[in-house]
């Protein structure tokens, strides 16, 4: 599956220098000094995980001291930096078939090529594989197939998926006995550090708080004009969160921050900060569904605001927590609340579930309708959006579009072909408002 | 007409009718009757027939379904099997069926578990998940209770309680089907020449809609009926395919390889009939049984975790020792993550193991098979020239 985000704002190449809110500098700081400490891990004897964005369990990993990697993190940080491409390339020289998934290959040409990260740091082979099996088939074999060509161990956390939209008593006490009885032990082998449960409970403590914060920033849109874009600015905004900071003061702080910047952006009747500068005209609403396209994510952004549309909010945004529906990790019932943030998040949710949420956020957000950006690589997302499109414009009577990029692959990004679209549904949008009047 | 001809005949007439119409039958000889249908890869059918539903495999359209509906539902990069399977059901040709089983295999059939709840309203839907994780007290625990969730709602269905004692005896019923088939496909690795493999191919898809003793029968009139009737022996090359576990290759890609010279001597076609690898016990905790023979004795395949490195391709490994292969042919189906993804491994394995290895891909609708021939006859010549020097 695909999933986010510590993205760094991209910069813009025209002078002067870009525009960032302080707490994008911050975040910035935060993804660079996460980097440096996995280079730097072995030699202070720090033991490395892997594990992916949904379902991440960033509080249990740091009770026991592990620098902590998030491969999907990786690639799109490669996608963004033009490297993926060579490195799907190898992977496919190499027996990966051209239909799978791009992030999966993008990795496997990257540790092809050497131990080396997106930002140049090198990035050793992780100790241990934390299979957080959350929402995502591929997940499995992506694991199984770094185990097969570079070895290291995997450990499994199977997490149930809400077949019928609802989370029972035996999928949470299932992931929980996985956590008790084969997830933490294999970490305190892996690192020789011993869990202690206290230490979980107050990485937990710090997480709500976090969570609170980015909850009021993602719902800040709700405001005309929306004072941050949902997906594109969004993915910078849950970068941390759903990352290898979730659960530390850094996190607390960089949310904090970014909490009273954007609600005194709000207070000033501003909008989003783009690449280019600040969004002075809020001419379209958007809900996207989707991942973005990483290779080419500045110029499919500028698309947007070039046009005066922003996204107000996003089910990209919620991959890694379905925060603003009320979850909260939850200190004084440790492993449940992890057992249920792993089966909470998006793509573990039901085709139904997904629609009702989507329905919800237009009518929440005022949107003008839904704009569904269709990932090749990812069946998780992409298998049934063209029924979700149907049953969104069915229920909620607002227009929705349809385009189709991948994830870190570049030969899949066709800017003509998606500006075109884009181009006609803004005109679609204007249509129906004109019938409305 | 020849015994095993005419066996075939049925078993083909059984794979072509797309409407269904045997399964309309056996709903229709008595009042009440249920019908659940089940995807790829595994359900315990066991528990449908303990409640007296006929479970039927559902594997898509084939070639002979025109897909028009189910196009809309799918972008071009996804495999076929769901919106042929889709199309079965906007047109009607499953409206016989009070249900569907979605097995956990991979996100396309995950996600068309929450379509069916969209599209078909009235009918019962299931996601039926099934553990990772191997452990009795953790895995198997879980697993009991999705069994039981399964045995409710189907009791519900079908308005009848389902009991131990029941589900018990439908595991010997299952297990006799299982002896049977594993007799079959032992055959047929002794003898490929008297049971070619377009013919296994068809008696097992005739299992995915024949109630199971009827199947067990059929099965045994088979292997009577081919033994009676003595064929050429050729000098092909012996293979195992791999890669078929969920949509379909075409009847005429399995004729394609076998006319290229080869013998198919294990594979994997509807793992459902074989997933369990041994009886399982039919005299305690049903479902505890159900799930420790899931747990520690069923077959391997993509949509399975392995938990060591060691583990991988081992079964594969198994198979072509056993059944004595000389290669395995990759047939995966296009836009298959599960197949293409696990195939590397499988491959780097058995590079290893010094088992040479061919691969190319299909959809159910593959028109053109002369590439595929090609490809089969030169692997095929290719394993004979070796095995000569
Ligand atoms: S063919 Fe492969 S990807 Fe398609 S539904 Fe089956 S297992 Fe899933």
């Amino acid at each position: 599956m695909t999933t986010p985000a510590t993205a760094a704002m991209p910069a813009s190449s025209k002078k002067p220098q870009v525009q960032k809110e302080d707490a994008m500098w911050l975040q910035k700081e935060l993804i660079n000094r996460n980097y440096q400490e996995l280079a730097t891990a072995h030699e202070r004897g720090k033991k490395i995980s892997a594990t992916f964005v949904p379902g991440n369990l960033n509080e249990l990993l740091m009770c026991f001291d592990f620098a902590r990697s998030l491969p999907e993190t990786n690639q799109l940080q490669n996608g963004m930096r033009k490297k993926s491409g060579k490195f799907i390339m190898d992977a496919e020289r190499d027996g990966q078939s051209e239909d799978v998934c791009t992030y999966v290959k993008s990795d496997l040409g990257m540790m092809l090529n050497g131990q080396v990260g997106p930002t140049g740091d090198p990035l050793p082979r992780p100790d241990l594989l934390l299979l957080s099996y959350t929402g995502c088939f591929t997940f499995m074999k992506w694991f199984e197939l770094i185990r097969q060509k570079f070895g290291g161990e995997t450990v499994m956390l199977h997490v149930p998926y809400q077949g019928d939209g609802k989370i029972n008593p035996n999928m949470r006490d299932y992931v929980v006995k996985q956590l008790k009885e084969t997830v933490i032990p294999a970490l305190e082998k892996v690192s020789g550090v011993k869990f202690d449960i206290d230490r979980l409970r107050q990485y937990m403590r710090e997480s709500a708080k976090a969570e609170e914060d980015l909850v009021a920033v993602l719902q800040s849109a709700k405001n005309r004009p929306s004072p941050i874009d949902g997906y594109f600015g969004g993915v910078y905004y849950i970068g941390p969160i759903f990352t290898a900071f979730r659960g530390t003061p850094d996190a607390s702080k960089f949310y904090g921050m970014l909490r009273s910047e954007i609600e005194q952006r709000v207070r000033d009747g501003k909008g989003p900060i783009t690449p280019d500068g600040e969004m002075t005209s809020e001419r379209y609403r958007l809900v996207v569904e989707g991942p973005p396209n990483w290779t080419s994510f500045r110029d499919f952004w500028k698309m947007f605001y070039e046009d005066g549309a922003v996204v107000v909010t996003s089910t990209y945004a919620k991959v890694g927590g379905l925060y603003d529906f009320g979850f909260r990790h939850d200190p004084d019932r440790p492993l449940e609340s992890l057992a249920e943030y792993c089966m909470g998040c998006y793509t573990n949710l039901n085709l139904p579930q997904r629609i009702d949420m989507i329905c919800k956020y237009i009518e929440e957000y005022q949107a003008d309708g839904l704009l569904i950006n269709s990932i090749k690589s990812c069946n998780s997302f992409s298998a049934g959006q063209l029924l979700i499109l149907r049953e969104v414009e069915k229920r909620t009577g607002k227009p929705a579009a349809f385009i189709e990029t991948d994830l870190v692959d570049p030969r899949y990004f066709s800017a003509a072909n998606v500006k075109n679209r884009l181009e006609s549904y803004f005109q679609m949008i204007e249509q129906k408002r004109a019938a409305q009047h | 007409m020849s015994k095993v001809a005419a066996i075939i005949e049925r078993c083909q007439a059984l794979y072509e009718d797309l409407d269904f119409k045997a399964v309309q039958e056996w709903k229709n000889a008595a009042p009440k009757r249920k019908v659940v249908g089940y995807m790829p890869v595994y359900v315990p059918r066991e528990i449908a027939h303990a409640a007296g539903i006929l479970s039927v495999g559902i594997l898509g359209g084939g070639d002979q379904l025109e897909v028009i509906q189910g196009d809309a539902y799918y972008q071009s990069y996804i495999c076929r099997i769901p919106r042929s399977t889709i199309e079965l059901g906007l047109t009607g040709k499953l409206d016989g069926f009070d249900g569907m089983l979605f097995p956990s295999i991979c996100d396309v059939i995950r996600n068309l578990s929450g379509m069916w709840q969209i599209l078909f309203k009235d009918k019962y839907v299931r996601y039926f998940d099934v553990p990772q994780n191997y452990e009795d007290n953790i895995g198997g625990t879980y697993y009991v209770h999705e069994l039981e969730i399964l045995r409710d709602d189907l009791a519900k269905l079908a308005g009848v309680e389902i009991t131990n004692e029941k589900i018990n005896r439908s595991i010997e019923v299952f297990n006799e089907n299982r002896r049977v088939i594993r007799e079959l496909y032992a055959y047929r690795a002794a003898k490929p020449w008297q049971a070619p493999t377009t013919e296994i191919y068809l008696l097992q898809r005739a299992g995915m809609v024949l109630p199971v003793e009827e199947h067990t029968q059929l099965l045994r009139d088979y292997l009577a009926a081919t033994e009676a009737e003595p064929r050429q022996m050729r000098d092909n090359a012996r293979v195992v395919i791999n890669g078929t576990f969920c949509e379909q290759p075409p009847l005429n890609l399995i004729k394609s390889i076998e006319m290229a010279g080869c013998y198919v001597v294990d594979d994997d076609f509807m793992l459902v009939t074989r997933w369990l690898l041994d009886d399982v016990p039919s005299d305690g905790d049903a479902l505890d049984n159900l799930s420790k023979a899931f747990l520690h004795h069923s077959a391997s395949t993509s949509a399975k975790y392995e938990t060591k490195r060691e583990e991988k391709g081992q079964f594969l490994l198994q198979q072509v020792t056993e059944r004595r292969a000389e290669g395995v042919v990759f047939a995966c189906p296009s836009f298959c993550d599960p197949a293409l993804l696990e195939r590397p491994m499988l491959q780097d394995v058995l590079s290893a193991h010094g088992v040479p290895h061919t691969a190319f891909k299909y959809a159910e609708n593959t028109g053109q098979m002369a590439p595929i021939r090609e490809q089969a006859g030169t692997f095929a010549d290719s394993i004979k020239l070796w095995s000569a020097a």
